[in-house]
């Protein structure tokens, strides 16, 4: 157990790196997780039956020894478990993988200079939910003025033009009125979707696209970027789009890409995400 | 009610009458106008159901065929009773199936063909209408036979986009303590300019709004209902394209409660702003007779716009929600006005914030069931701080006697709510209605202190915005993104092709009956002491 970080404390050096779950003792290892089985909770012999089940999906999961703090019966056939225990499971820090933003986060002044300088002309943002999400939360969330978490929306950037189509867009009208409307970026927001349609949708949508202009870095080439809370924004190469926004997106983040990755004399960074990803 | 905010009633009186002459060029326009959906509308309440081999609902393949020949002007009764009548149909699917071909040759009848299409098609709709007051008869007895659930009522939403998915979810959650169950709606209906048919096993994120739906739920409810001797109230939406449609249906199915905002379809869902307006009226006039409470949507305003900002648009918003409702003839204990506890946490005060807007509803509207609706936009994901929110708002809820609360899941926005989840929600609520349900009778803001001076504060904003509507126009303060931020144009927005003017010899058969406010002998109900007026009285 020498690899596991002592009760001496501090952040051991070096690239192997190995934690345990914190409990209230470095090493302990204690978490606690809540879960329900289909399992009556009733008379004392299904109450001890319940919680002999409940401890053996802990033990299973790792958690050795398990205590089950908490059942209680929720209608006649389950019941709701909360569980303390102690995992074996190791964690090697040097495996973690993160996706790091590659885009600095500039101020709403800041995306505008970028813009101003660098393209010379507005940016054109076409916006729209497609498919059959009637939820228009999310995109208006980025686009209006309003904006979301204190960040005002894209409108309120004064060298951004915002054409929101709202709802419930069919794909073609969605490419024809980019085009008529010379977006340079499309940004596609997909808030209630079931059995993975915002998947299905977002292919859908960068397909059309790529039949439309199928030469990638033309002109009239659209960024591609959708978002969502059930995104996971490391599958833009297998949705065929340029970029993913997840749960808690803000507008100041989207503006920042958009400048980031449009406005190619700002960076070599910008032509290279654009060129990689497209 | 007596009032704990010193409200000026002089403020009170002209915020009302402000709101009154906003929308009183509202209702002109819908006096002088029909829709598809509308005329639909009659054809249901007529008994017209089923659909042809795709799918498509008879009443939009007759009412597409009349439209086509005859135009709507004239409603689609004068020429659908003429041609049953003289075309020697059996029904009126049959007719539909024979218009749907090509085959009928609709006209406007004239004096004595006229008047024989009219006999026959308000016999049709008085039979329909009295299915209606039957029904609300019959919910009168249901409620006799098992109990009147205290207040604040309990809303739980089911959703799985399978009817016989939802039938045994929301029986749980009725025995768990729920006393209304809404299904939530397959995401995007209210954007489809026909209503699907049948039992439905597959929707998006909600289960598709049918008549047959409706049948069955409402059936497995009184079950439960007669099993938990206490009746469990169902809602659904009156929304969309098709509101006066699925509002008629409500009523031929005994549902409870509606869905059934104003302004909700024209922001949230760009439906054309005429379009949403006319069938709002028709749907109303529905839900009022049918004795349904509506739910009104201004929760959605705080979802998209800050809700200390855009508290007072909450006010305006119910203000012409109430007229509109009152005009269409609802009663005070029918208007389900709507408002939420969606203040940011992190703002000083914010609960403080929430008790003033939420008792300054109350006062304005004492007599109205008020639906409560619980925190979504500053739920983290953090469960356990979720957890204490709810239980605030609870806590707000049980405070300010509102009186339909709708149980906040502290797993908001995270996924579908776990069946546990929904058990930790409803011990949340009833631990803070068993805890603090008498805390409400001392809670007595301190004369001139900061609740009163931000209720204040806030009527005021209302009534300086109903200044501005009233000089503009509702449908310009719509076109100028005054609710939820968004901007609906009076011309876009969906639907606005299914607007039709009404010609001088406009006949709806099922509006005749409705205004003239008589009921037929089944029903024969007093709307002053019938159920649900007594039912909903606080």
């Amino acid at each position: 157990m020498s690899e596991i970080r002592g009760a001496s404390g501090g952040r051991p050096p070096g690239p192997t790196q190995i934690v345990r779950p914190y409990g209230d003792t470095t090493g302990d290892g204690r978490i606690q997780v809540s879960f329900t089985l289909p399992v009556p909770f009733g008379t004392p012999a299904e109450k001890a039956r319940a919680e002999g089940a409940a401890m053996q999906l802990a033990g299973k999961m790792g958690l050795e020894p398990a205590m089950v703090v908490h059942a209680k019966g929720m209608g006649p056939d389950y019941t709701f478990f909360i569980v303390y225990g102690r995992v074996s499971h190791l964690v090697d820090l040097s495996q973690v993988t993160v996706t790091e933003r590659e885009f600095p986060l500039l101020s709403s002044a800041e995306v505008n200079l970028r813009i101003r300088s660098g393209l010379g002309r507005k940016l054109v943002v076409v916006g729209a939910c497609i498919g059959t999400d009637a939820h228009t939360v999310g995109i208006d969330a980025i686009l209006n003025v309003k904006g979301h978490s204190g960040e005002k929306g894209l409108e309120y950037y004064r060298e951004i033009r915002v054409v929101n189509l709202g709802s419930q867009v069919a794909v073609p009208d969605l490419v024809a009125r980019s085009a008529a409307e010379g977006a340079d970026a499309v940004l596609v927001s997909q808030v209630v979707t079931q059995r993975d349609a915002h998947i299905s949708n977002a292919k859908e949508m960068s397909a059309a696209f790529r039949a439309a202009a199928p030469d990638p870095g033309a002109r009239g080439w659209p960024l591609l970027v959708v978002g969502g809370p059930r995104f996971d924004p490391s599958i833009a190469p297998e949705l065929g789009v340029d970029k993913i926004f997840g749960k808690g997106t803000t507008p100041g983040e989207v503006a920042s890409y958009l400048a980031y990755a449009l406005v190619p004399n700002a960076g070599r960074g910008a032509e290279a995400e654009v060129g990689a990803s497209a | 009610m007596q009032t704990r905010l010193n409200l000026d009633p002089a403020v009170v009186r002209e915020a009302r009458a402000l709101a009154a002459k906003a929308g009183q060029p509202i209702v002109e326009m819908a006096r002088t106008h029909t829709t598809v959906s509308v005329e639909r509308a009659v054809l249901r309440l007529a008994g017209l159901q089923g659909a042809d081999a795709d799918g498509m609902p008879w009443v939009n393949r007759l009412v597409d065929a009349v439209r086509e020949t005859t135009g709507l002007e004239h409603g689609v009764a004068l020429p659908a009773w003429d041609a049953l009548l003289t075309g020697g149909y059996e029904n009126l699917a049959a007719l539909a199936a024979a218009a749907a071909r090509g085959e009928v040759a609709f006209r406007i009848p004239e004096d004595a063909d006229a008047a024989a299409a009219r006999a026959a098609a308000s016999a049709a709709l008085a039979a329909g209408i009295g299915r209606i007051d039957a029904n609300r008869a019959q919910r009168q007895r249901m409620i006799e036979q098992t109990s009147e659930p205290r207040k604040p009522w309990i809303y739980l939403i089911v959703a799985t986009g399978d009817i016989y998915e939802d039938i045994p979810q929301a029986q749980a959650a009725a025995r768990e303590g729920a006393d209304i169950i809404a299904v939530i709606r397959s995401t995007g209906q209210s954007l489809l300019d026909y209503v699907p048919e049948g039992p439905t096993r597959e929707g998006f994120a909600g289960t598709y709004a049918t008549q047959e739906n409706f049948r069955l739920m409402r059936a497995a409810l009184d079950e439960t209902s007669r099993e938990l001797g206490r009746y469990v109230r169902l809602t659904n939406y009156a929304s969309g394209l098709c509101m006066p449609e699925i509002a008629s249906l409500a009523g031929l199915e005994r549902l409870d409660m509606m869905l059934n905002d104003c302004m909700y379809g024209i922001i949230f869902r760009d439906i054309n702003p005429r379009r949403t307006f006319i069938d709002q009226r028709f749907s109303r006039q529905i839900h009022a007779r049918a004795g349904i409470i509506i739910n009104t949507g201004e929760d959605n305003y705080l979802t998209t716009a800050d809700a200390v900002d855009a508290a007072h648009t909450v006010i305006v918003s119910q203000l012409m929600n109430e007229f509109f409702g009152k005009e269409a003839g609802l009663a005070d204990s029918q208007l389900g006005l709507g408002h939420a506890f969606e203040i940011s946490p992190d703002v000083p005060d914010s609960f403080v914030l929430e008790l003033a807007h939420a008792q300054l509803v109350r006062e304005l509207f004492p007599d109205a069931p008020l639906k409560y609706m619980p925190p979504t936009k500053h739920m983290t994901g953090n469960v356990f701080a979720g957890y204490l929110l709810d239980a605030f708002f609870n806590l707000c809820g049980v405070m300010t006697d509102q009186s339909i609360l709708l149980i906040g899941m502290m797993t908001e926005g995270i996924h579908t709510p776990f069946l546990s989840d929904r058990d930790l929600a409803l011990e949340n609520v009833r631990y803070v209605r068993d805890a603090a349900g008498r805390l409400g009778e001392s809670f007595v803001p301190a004369p001139g202190g900061f609740i009163e001076q931000r209720a204040r504060q806030v009527l005021g904003e209302s009534v300086a915005l109903l200044r501005r509507i009233t000089d503009e126009g509702l449908l310009t303060a719509i076109a100028d993104g005054t609710f939820g931020i968004t901007k609906r144009p009076a011309d876009g927005g969906r639907g606005l092709d299914g607007v039709i003017s009404r010609a001088d010899g406009y006949f709806n058969p099922a509006s005749e009956i409705l205004e003239s406010g008589e009921r037929a002998p089944a029903g024969g109900l007093d709307p002053r002491t019938s159920p649900v007026e007594a039912g909903a009285a606080r």
